[in-house]
């Protein structure tokens, strides 16, 4: 199969099916892209052949003896490096957990291997999922396939890049506040952050317990539907999966859009927003007004407030869950001559700049006589921004952004300014402190062949609505608009 | 400028965090760019506002805990081989009683 025409979780088996390719031999092919394609694009950290080929060899075996396989039988997999993998290094692209290997697997990756899936290795991302660009990983940046000398977003950078270079044929990346959709939208392939509490989280390594989620990238809707009936619902493993029950997602795909509301806040598209983008989203509303749609203006007044909002309360989560990483059980240690001593010299070398900046922030927005000015203050702010949607979505089905306000830019252009870097996340902060489902889907390129995310946010555990519309949008050539 | 030096070194005792003098001057500015930043939440009168502490009401479901079962994981032996300086079955670290 040529580049041009990447494999799907259908082809896959369609070709298993009529025995065109072996799951062994199809796990050798996407062994064989990524030797050639990985120098220069520094997708993956860690690879995992031996057990991709133990896990193509049971699928091949099955077909042997014409077993019923699977729904994602021989599907090869790429998961983002904070979601843990038994005996494969896990290092959340930092050098604290250099070496580190899991003992067990997150029970996302146990559900897809079930479910047949193959896991080719992990990919890069930024140190420990904070940032937008990727390059914040220990082991350098991820390249944008679509255009080498651009980011290819973050953190989940390397899960939406092996889509986007066909070195993959699904991924898993994590998104705290847009690092599914936003790098998804920056490598022009459908990233969906669902629901709070609708996939578990046990086996990822926390950084914001509060905003944190799983979700699938893919190259279209059907597939990420397909990875999503495979890993969604309670898990008694993790405490804040919700027991709501997960529909079949490959059935939401079905039926018209004619009738649904969509709600534009119409306050995102001004100050901010790149010129090319915001033509391209507005194209993308059209469509989806030819499709049925009825536009409704809506307002969220609380948008202002929201990365301001992010930033206390995900750095304070981050200060407490980054405090395990000691030198003690995993990870490299560098000696002192007192516990501390050696506590704090291991945590001053492990962790890089952004890490160590986040830290210290959310340290100190939690520290005596700050938590009510901070914490406290945003956890309130946090509220009126979560009413902001339950409002929305009285009146609307589906909220439509940007993903992002900019095109995926050029490596090293926004470094030295943290807070540069944060406020383009505001069109994905929100939806990450309310709680709910949204999606990034190709909604065509810049002049320049850039890609342009249109996000799609549903009420919350309404990812079946949220993929209904992506779908149709999709299948109506979004795409290509 | 809020942010000293001194209140970037308390922090970064508070988080073991060993910094070097330039950290300590590059994460001063940075602090102070954001909680400058921040400090616009104090438009919004939240006195009437309920602090949002979970994302979702939790069901009857959820809120329950699951039952505390034993369950052998046979780990050890992996999870040693990770640390930096295992003493099977333990961790070592610098000593922190004194003779």
């Amino acid at each position: 199969m040529s580049a041009a025409t990447p494999w799907t979780v259908s082809t896959v088996r369609a070709a298993l099916d009529s025995k065109k390719i072996s799951a062994r031999e199809l796990v050798k092919e996407f062994y064989a892209r990524i030797e050639k394609r990985n120098p220069e694009l520094n997708i993956f950290l860690a690879l995992s052949p031996e057990r991709a080929y133990a896990q193509a060899d049971k699928i091949d075996a099955a077909i042997a003896a014409g077993d019923a396989l699977p729904p994602l039988a021989g599907v090869p997999l790429a998961v983002k490096d904070v979601i843990s993998t038994r005996g494969i290094p896990t290092t959340c692209g930092s050098r604290i957990l250099e070496g580190y290997k899991p003992a067990y697997d997150a029970t996302v990756v146990t559900r897809l291997e079930h479910n047949g899936a193959i896991v080719l290795g992990k990919t890069n991302c930024d140190e420990f999922a904070m940032g937008s660009s990727n390059e914040n990983s220990a082991y350098g940046p991820v390249r944008n396939p679509v255009a080498t000398d651009r980011v290819p977003g973050g953190s989940s950078g390397g899960a939406a890049a092996a889509i986007a270079a066909d070195l993959a044929v699904i991924s898993l990346g994590t998104d705290t506040g847009g690092s599914i959709r936003q790098p998804g939208s920056f490598c022009g392939v459908p990233a969906l952050n669902p629901s709070y509490g609708r996939v578990s989280r046990y086996g990822l390594i926390a950084y914001a317990s509060s905003l944190d989620r799983i979700g699938p990238f893919a190259h279209n809707i059907r597939d990420a539907a397909a990875v999503m009936s495979a890993m969604a619902g309670k898990d008694p493993m993790d405490s804040t999966s919700a027991s709501v029950p997960a529909p079949n997602y490959d059935h939401a795909l079905r039926g018209s859009l004619e009738g649904l509301r969509i709600g534009i806040p119409e306050d995102y598209f001004g100050e901010g927003i790149d010129r090319e983008v915001r033509q391209k989203v507005e194209a993308g509303i059209h469509l989806l007004e030819k499709l049925g749609c009825k536009r409704v203006s809506i307002r969220m007044p609380h948008t202002d407030y929201a990365i301001a909002t992010y930033y206390i309360i995900a750095t304070a989560e981050a200060s407490s869950n980054l405090a395990r990483y000691d030198g003690v059980r995993y990870g490299p240690r560098v000696s002192g001559s007192t516990l501390i001593e050696m506590y704090q010299k291991t945590r001053g070398h492990g962790f890089g700049p952004e890490v160590k900046q986040r830290i210290i922030l959310g340290t100190y927005v939690l520290s005596a006589g700050y938590y009510d000015a901070y914490y406290l203050k945003g956890q309130k702010v946090r509220a009126l921004i979560a009413k902001d949607f339950r409002s929305a979505f009285e009146q609307v089905d589906a909220i439509i952004t940007p993903t992002s306000p900019v095109p995926p830019f050029k490596l090293g252009e926004r470094t030295s300014n943290p807070l540069q870097m944060y406020l383009a996340d505001i069109y994905t902060v929100t939806g990450s402190l309310a709680g709910v489902p949204g999606i990034s889907v190709p909604c065509g390129k810049t002049k320049e062949g850039l890609p342009v995310g249109l996000q799609i946010y549903g009420a919350a555990y309404a990812e079946d609505r949220v993929l209904q519309i992506a779908h149709a949008f999709e299948q109506a050539g979004g795409a290509e608009l | 400028m809020k942010i000293s030096r001194e209140d970037v070194l308390k922090v970064a005792t508070l988080a073991n965090l060993e910094l070097t003098d330039a950290e300590v001057e590059k994460y001063r500015g940075q602090l102070d760019d954001i909680l400058n930043y921040i400090d616009k939440l104090n438009e919004l009168d939240t006195s009437n506002v309920e602090p949002m502490t979970q994302v979702f009401a939790a069901s009857p479901e959820d809120s329950a805990l699951r039952e505390d079962v034993v369950v052998r994981s046979e780990v050890i032996t992996e999870v040693l081989a990770g640390a930096p300086d295992p003493a099977p079955m333990y961790f070592r670290v610098p000593r922190v009683i004194e003779k």
